[in-house]
C-alpha cells in the first residue's frame, strides 16, 4: 500500500517537482536547462525510482550519512548556500502520500524576519542516543512529586491528623506472611502517625517478630498465652479476646489516637486512614465482604445469571444521614454450608458485624476521662465474649458513620487460611538453599504458565487463557506493535525513514 | 484540510503536580497574585473604559455561514463567533458609531470546514475583503483611518495570513487591507510575518463543559510527573515528522516513549488536572495574553534544542520553585483568563480581550487621515484574493 501511495505521489509531485526547481535554477540561470539542473533532475528522478523500490526514503539515509557531524546530532542545519538547497530539494522531493496538501518545501530565507531564530521549513527531529530514564533522576522526579503531595496534603487533606492505632490480631501459620505483609505494606504507607498492636495468639515468637520488624513502624508485639483454636468459631472469640487485651494496653499506656482493627487478612484502601481521621469518639465504615466459596459449580443457578453483589457490612443511614441501623452478612445461603474447621474447604462466614468495621477515639479506653462520653462500658469489667465492638458500648445510636454515610467501602475482609496441618519453612527462608532443581517434564499442576515469557503464541488450549490472563501488558504491546508500525523501527536509531 | 501550525498552542506540556486552590469563594492564601508587564489587570473591568461599535454585516458573512456548518461552534477556532455573540449582548456596545473607539467587523473567516472539521482557509482572504469593502463603503468610519481604529478575530493558523502551511503564510504575510488594523488572534511567534507589534494574542477555544467534565478532584495525589495529550505526527500531511511542530513534539514522543514518568500517550482521553505546570517549548512563542500574565513566571520554557533533555530540566528544578509556579498557576483569575464560558463571567478571555483593547486607548492622533491620504493598498496580494467573495 505503502508502495502505491509513494508511486501515486511521485506521479502527481512531478509536474510539481519540475516547477520547483524552476525558481532554484532561476538563480544561476534563467530559462534553459543548465547541465546543473539536468544533473540534478536525474539525480532527482533516480532518488524518487530508488525510493520507490525500497518503500522508504533512503535519500534521507544519505544526507545523514554525508551530512551529520556527530550521530546524536540529526538537527539539519538551516539551509543557507544555493548548493545545499538544491540537492536536499531534489533529493528530498518525495513526500507524503497525502493527495492533498502540496507538502513542498520552499525554503525562501529572505522571507523570514531577520532576528528569529526560528527556520521555517523541515526540522530534524532531535533524538538523544539513549532515550530511556536516568535512574538518578527518576529518584529526583520522584522527590518532587512526593514534596508536592506533601503540600497538597497540607492543602487539601486533613488537618491536625491524628495517630492512628492499628490492633492486628495474628499467629504464626503458612498464610501468615502474606497476609501480615499485605497489612504491612499497607500501613506503611500510611501518611500519619502509626503504631501498631500486633497481638500473637500462642505467645510472642521470633516468626512474627522478624515479620514486623521489618516495617520499620512503631510495633508493640504482645503475646498471648493461648493457641489458636481449628474452629472458626472459636477463633473469632479467641480473636475478639486478644483484641480486648490489645486495648487494655492502649489503656495502660494511655496511647493517643485513633484506634482501628487491621486484621491479617484484610485489605485496606489508603482513603480509609483519611477517613477516619473524621472521628469523633466511635465511628463505623462499610467493609464489603469477599466470602469466597470454593464450591462455585455447586451454587445455586441464579447466582451465575445475575452479576453477584458483594454483600456489605456497615452502618445504614436514613434520608436525613442519620444512622438508622446496620447491615449485616447474610447467613441464610450459607446455611448448614458454611466452613467449620479452618481445614474444611467451605466458604467461611464473617461474624454478623466484624471488628474491623468499627473504629474508635483512644481516648474512650483512658480512665480518667476528660470529656468523656457515658456510653462507653469499662473495659476492665467486661470479661466476657465482646463479639463486635458495638458491646462496648451502651448506645449503638451514638455511633457515627464514616466513609459518606457507609457508601464508601473503604476496605474489604476476607478469610483464607491453609491447612491447619501444612507445613512451611521457618521465617519461609530456605537454608541452606536446595542442591539441584531438575525441571520437571510433566508439571502436576495443569494451570502452569508457559516457560519463556519472550514467546507469546499460548501452546495449548488451556494454557492460552492463562497467558491472557496473566500477560495482559504483552497482548497490548502487541497491539501497540501493529497499530505503530513506523515507532518501532525507530530502536535503531535512525530518523524517520519511510 | 488538516492544520499543521498548533505549536504555539497546544506546545504545552502538562507536568501534573497538585496543588490546587480550594473551589470556596474565598480567597485561598494558598495562590499569589499575577501581575504581568502591564501590571496587576487580570481582574479588570473593561466596562466603561472602550465603547465597541459592531457592524451590522449582511448574514452571509456570519450566520448563513454557521447555519451551513454549525461544527464551527466547537472547533478551537470557534472564539470569533463567541466573541460576536458576547459583544452583542455586552454593555460596552454601543449603537452610536460617533462615539466608540473600536469597530467590529463579524465575520466567520475559519468557518469553512472539511468534512473531518479542520478548517480551509482558502476563502478567507476574500470574504474578509469583501466585508471590508462593505464597511468602507456604507460606513464613513473604515476610511477615516483606513482600520485602524478596528479590531478584527481572526484565530485560524497563522491568524492573518491565512494559510495553514507556513511558508504559504509567509509569503502571503498579513493580509494587507488588515495592516492597520488590531488583530486578535490566537497565533503568536515573535519577529514573525504574521503577528503585528500590539496584535493580542488569545488562546484557543476548547469547550468549558468539557474541560470541567474531565477535571481531576484537587485532593487526589497527583503520581503523574509529565502529561501531555496532543498529536505527536501529523500523519495526514507529515508523516515523518519534521514540518509539524517543527519536530518538537516528534522529539518529545521519541525520547520519552520508554519514561515512565512521562505519561504521554495519544491513546487514552484527556483529563484535565486543574492545577498543572506548563513547559512550553517552542522558541520565540508569544503565549495568550502576554502583557497581562507572567509567563516566565508560571511556566518552564524550554528551547527547541533542548527537548531531549527535557527529562534532566524538569527534574532540576528546586521544589520551591515548583511551588511558587503552583500557586501562581492556582489564582482563580489565571483560570478564568484562559476561558470562553457562555454566558461571559467576569474576567473570563472576552474581557481580557476587551481589557487588551481598553490598554491600547487613546488612539494616537497620527492615526486619523487627511482627507485624500490613502496608505492602503487595495491591489496588493496574491491576484486570487481580488476576486470578489
Amino acid at each position: 500500500m505503502k508502495l502505491s501511495a509513494l508511486h501515486q505521489s511521485y506521479l502527481s509531485r512531478r509536474s510539481n517537482s519540475f516547477r520547483s526547481s524552476g525558481p532554484l535554477d532561476s538563480s544561476s540561470d534563467t530559462g534553459y536547462k543548465s547541465p546543473a539542473a539536468v544533473f540534478w533532475l536525474i539525480l532527482h528522478g533516480l532518488c524518487c525510482l530508488i525510493s520507490l523500490v525500497l518503500g522508504f526514503r533512503f535519500s534521507r539515509l544519505v544526507f545523514f550519512f554525508l551530512f551529520s557531524t556527530s550521530s546524536s546530532n540529526l538537527y539539519t542545519p538551516p539551509f543557507r548556500s544555493a548548493v545545499e538547497l538544491a540537492k536536499t530539494l531534489d533529493v528530498q522531493s518525495v513526500l507524503s502520500s497525502s493527495p492533498f496538501a502540496n507538502n513542498l518545501r520552499l525554503p525562501l530565507p529572505n522571507k523570514t524576519a531577520t532576528n528569529s531564530r526560528v527556520v521555517v521549513g523541515r526540522h530534524g527531529i532531535r533524538i538523544r542516543p539513549w532515550p530511556h530514564p536516568d535512574p538518578v533522576e527518576v529518584i529526583k522526579a520522584h522527590q518532587i512529586l512526593e514534596r508536592v503531595q506533601k503540600e497538597q496534603r497540607l492543602q487539601f487533606g486533613v488537618k491536625d491528623p491524628r495517630a492512628i492505632i492499628a490492633v492486628t490480631p495474628t499467629y504464626v501459620r503458612t498464610f501468615q506472611a502474606l497476609h501480615l505483609t499485605g497489612v504491612m505494606h499497607s500501613l506503611m504507607v500510611v501518611p500519619y502517625d502509626l503504631i501498631w498492636i500486633v497481638v500473637e495468639a500462642g505467645g510472642v515468637s521470633n516468626e512474627t517478630a522478624s515479620l514486623i520488624a521489618k516495617s520499620g513502624l512503631k510495633t508493640i508485639h504482645l503475646g498471648f498465652n493461648q493457641r489458636m483454636p481449628n474452629s472458626w468459631d472459636e477463633r473469632h472469640k479467641l480473636e475478639s479476646k486478644m483484641r480486648l487485651h490489645a486495648l487494655r494496653i492502649v489503656r495502660e499506656k494511655k496511647l493517643d489516637g485513633i484506634v482501628m482493627f487491621a486484621d491479617d487478612s484484610n485489605m485496606h484502601s489508603m482513603e480509609l486512614f483519611d477517613e477516619i481521621q473524621n472521628v469523633k469518639w466511635f465511628g463505623a465504615v462499610s467493609v464489603g465482604i469477599l466470602a469466597t466459596s470454593a464450591n462455585i459449580d455447586k451454587s445455586s443457578d441464579q447466582e451465575e445469571e445475575e452479576n453477584p453483589i458483594m454483600p456489605i457490612q456497615g452502618p445504614a443511614c436514613n434520608a436525613s444521614s442519620m444512622l438508622a441501623g446496620w447491615h449485616t452478612f447474610n447467613t441464610l445461603p450459607f446455611a448448614g454450608k458454611s466452613a467449620v474447621n479452618i481445614d474444611d474447604r467451605l466458604t467461611v462466614l464473617p461474624r454478623k458485624l466484624e471488628w474491623s468495621g468499627f473504629v474508635l477515639n483512644s481516648r474512650l479506653l483512658w480512665k480518667s476521662g476528660e470529656d468523656k462520653p457515658e456510653w462507653i462500658k469499662d473495659i476492665d469489667k467486661l470479661d466476657g465474649d465482646v463479639e463486635s465492638p458495638l458491646g462496648l458500648i451502651t448506645e449503638p445510636l451514638m455511633v457515627e458513620p464514616l466513609g459518606s454515610c457507609g457508601r464508601q467501602v473503604l476496605l474489604w475482609w476476607l478469610r483464607v487460611e491453609a491447612r491447619a496441618d501444612s507445613k512451611f519453612p521457618p521465617r519461609w527462608i530456605i537454608d541452606p538453599p536446595l542442591d539441584v532443581t531438575i525441571p520437571s517434564k510433566r508439571t502436576p499442576w495443569p494451570d502452569a504458565p508457559p516457560e519463556l515469557p519472550t514467546k507469546e503464541k499460548p501452546e495449548t488450549g488451556i494454557q492460552e487463557s492463562i497467558v491472557k490472563h496473566t500477560t495482559k501488558t504483552r497482548t497490548s504491546r502487541s497491539k501497540h506493535r501493529s497499530k505503530r508500525k513506523h515507532e518501532t523501527r525507530t530502536d535503531t536509531g535512525f530518523d524517520k525513514s519511510f | 484540510m488538516p492544520t499543521k501550525m498548533r505549536e504555539w498552542s497546544w506546545g504545552f506540556l502538562f507536568i501534573a503536580y497538585a496543588i490546587a486552590s480550594s473551589i470556596a469563594a474565598e480567597r485561598n492564601p494558598w495562590t499569589e497574585r499575577i501581575s504581568g508587564s502591564a501590571g496587576d489587570v487580570l481582574e479588570d473591568d473593561p466596562v466603561g473604559k472602550l465603547k465597541v461599535y459592531v457592524y451590522e454585516l449582511p448574514s452571509k458573512y456570519n450566520k448563513k455561514i454557521l447555519q451551513k456548518d454549525p461544527r464551527c461552534l466547537s472547533h478551537m477556532f470557534a472564539a470569533e463567533i463567541y466573541m460576536h455573540r458576547f459583544l452583542l449582548a455586552s454593555p460596552v456596545r454601543t449603537l452610536n458609531p460617533e462615539e466608540a473607539d473600536w469597530f467590529y467587523t463579524p465575520t466567520y473567516a475559519t468557518c469553512d470546514l472539511t468534512p473531518t472539521g479542520l478548517p480551509l482557509p482558502f476563502k478567507s482572504p476574500r470574504m474578509v475583503r469583501s466585508a471590508v469593502q462593505l464597511i468602507s463603503s456604507s460606513w464613513p468610519y473604515w476610511n477615516r483611518t483606513e482600520g485602524a481604529d478596528h479590531f478584527f478575530v481572526v484565530p485560524h493558523d497563522f491568524g492573518p495570513c491565512f494559510h495553514y502551511q507556513e511558508e504559504k503564510a509567509i509569503e502571503r504575510g498579513i493580509l494587507p487591507i488588515l495592516q492597520r488594523a488590531t488583530l486578535v488572534q490566537t497565533f503568536g511567534q515573535r519577529n514573525h510575518v504574521c503577528l503585528n507589534e500590539g496584535s493580542i494574542t488569545i488562546p484557543p477555544y476548547a469547550p468549558p463543559q468539557k474541560m470541567q467534565a474531565r477535571k481531576i478532584p484537587l485532593d487526589t495525589p497527583r503520581s503523574i510527573f509529565v502529561y501531555f495529550r496532543g498529536l505527536f505526527y501529523d500523519v495526514n500531511n507529515d508523516p515523518e515528522g519534521g514540518y509539524y511542530a517543527r519536530g518538537a513534539r516528534a522529539a518529545v514522543w521519541e525520547n520519552f516513549k520508554n519514561n515512565p514518568l512521562f505519561d504521554i500517550s495519544t491513546e487514552h482521553p484527556t483529563t484535565y488536572y486543574e492545577d498543572m505546570q506548563r513547559a512550553v517549548f517552542s522558541d520565540d512563542i508569544v503565549l495568550p495574553f502576554a502583557d497581562a500574565i507572567p509567563w516566565e513566571e508560571i511556566g518552564v520554557f524550554v528551547a527547541e534544542e533542548d527537548v531531549p533533555k527535557l527529562d534532566t530540566i524538569l527534574t532540576s528544578i528546586p521544589p520551591e520553585v515548583i511551588l511558587r509556579k503552583q500557586r501562581l498557576l492556582a489564582n482563580p483569575s489565571m483560570k478564568r483568563a484562559m476561558l470562553f464560558p457562555q454566558p461571559a463571567l467576569p474576567g473570563d478571555a472576552f474581557h481580557q480581550i476587551l481589557n487588551g483593547l481598553a490598554r491600547k486607548l487613546p488612539h494616537q492622533k497620527s492615526i486619523y487621515l487627511k482627507p485624500g491620504e490613502k496608505i492602503l493598498n487595495w491591489t496588493a496580494g496574491p491576484v486570487g484574493d481580488l476576486k470578489p467573495w
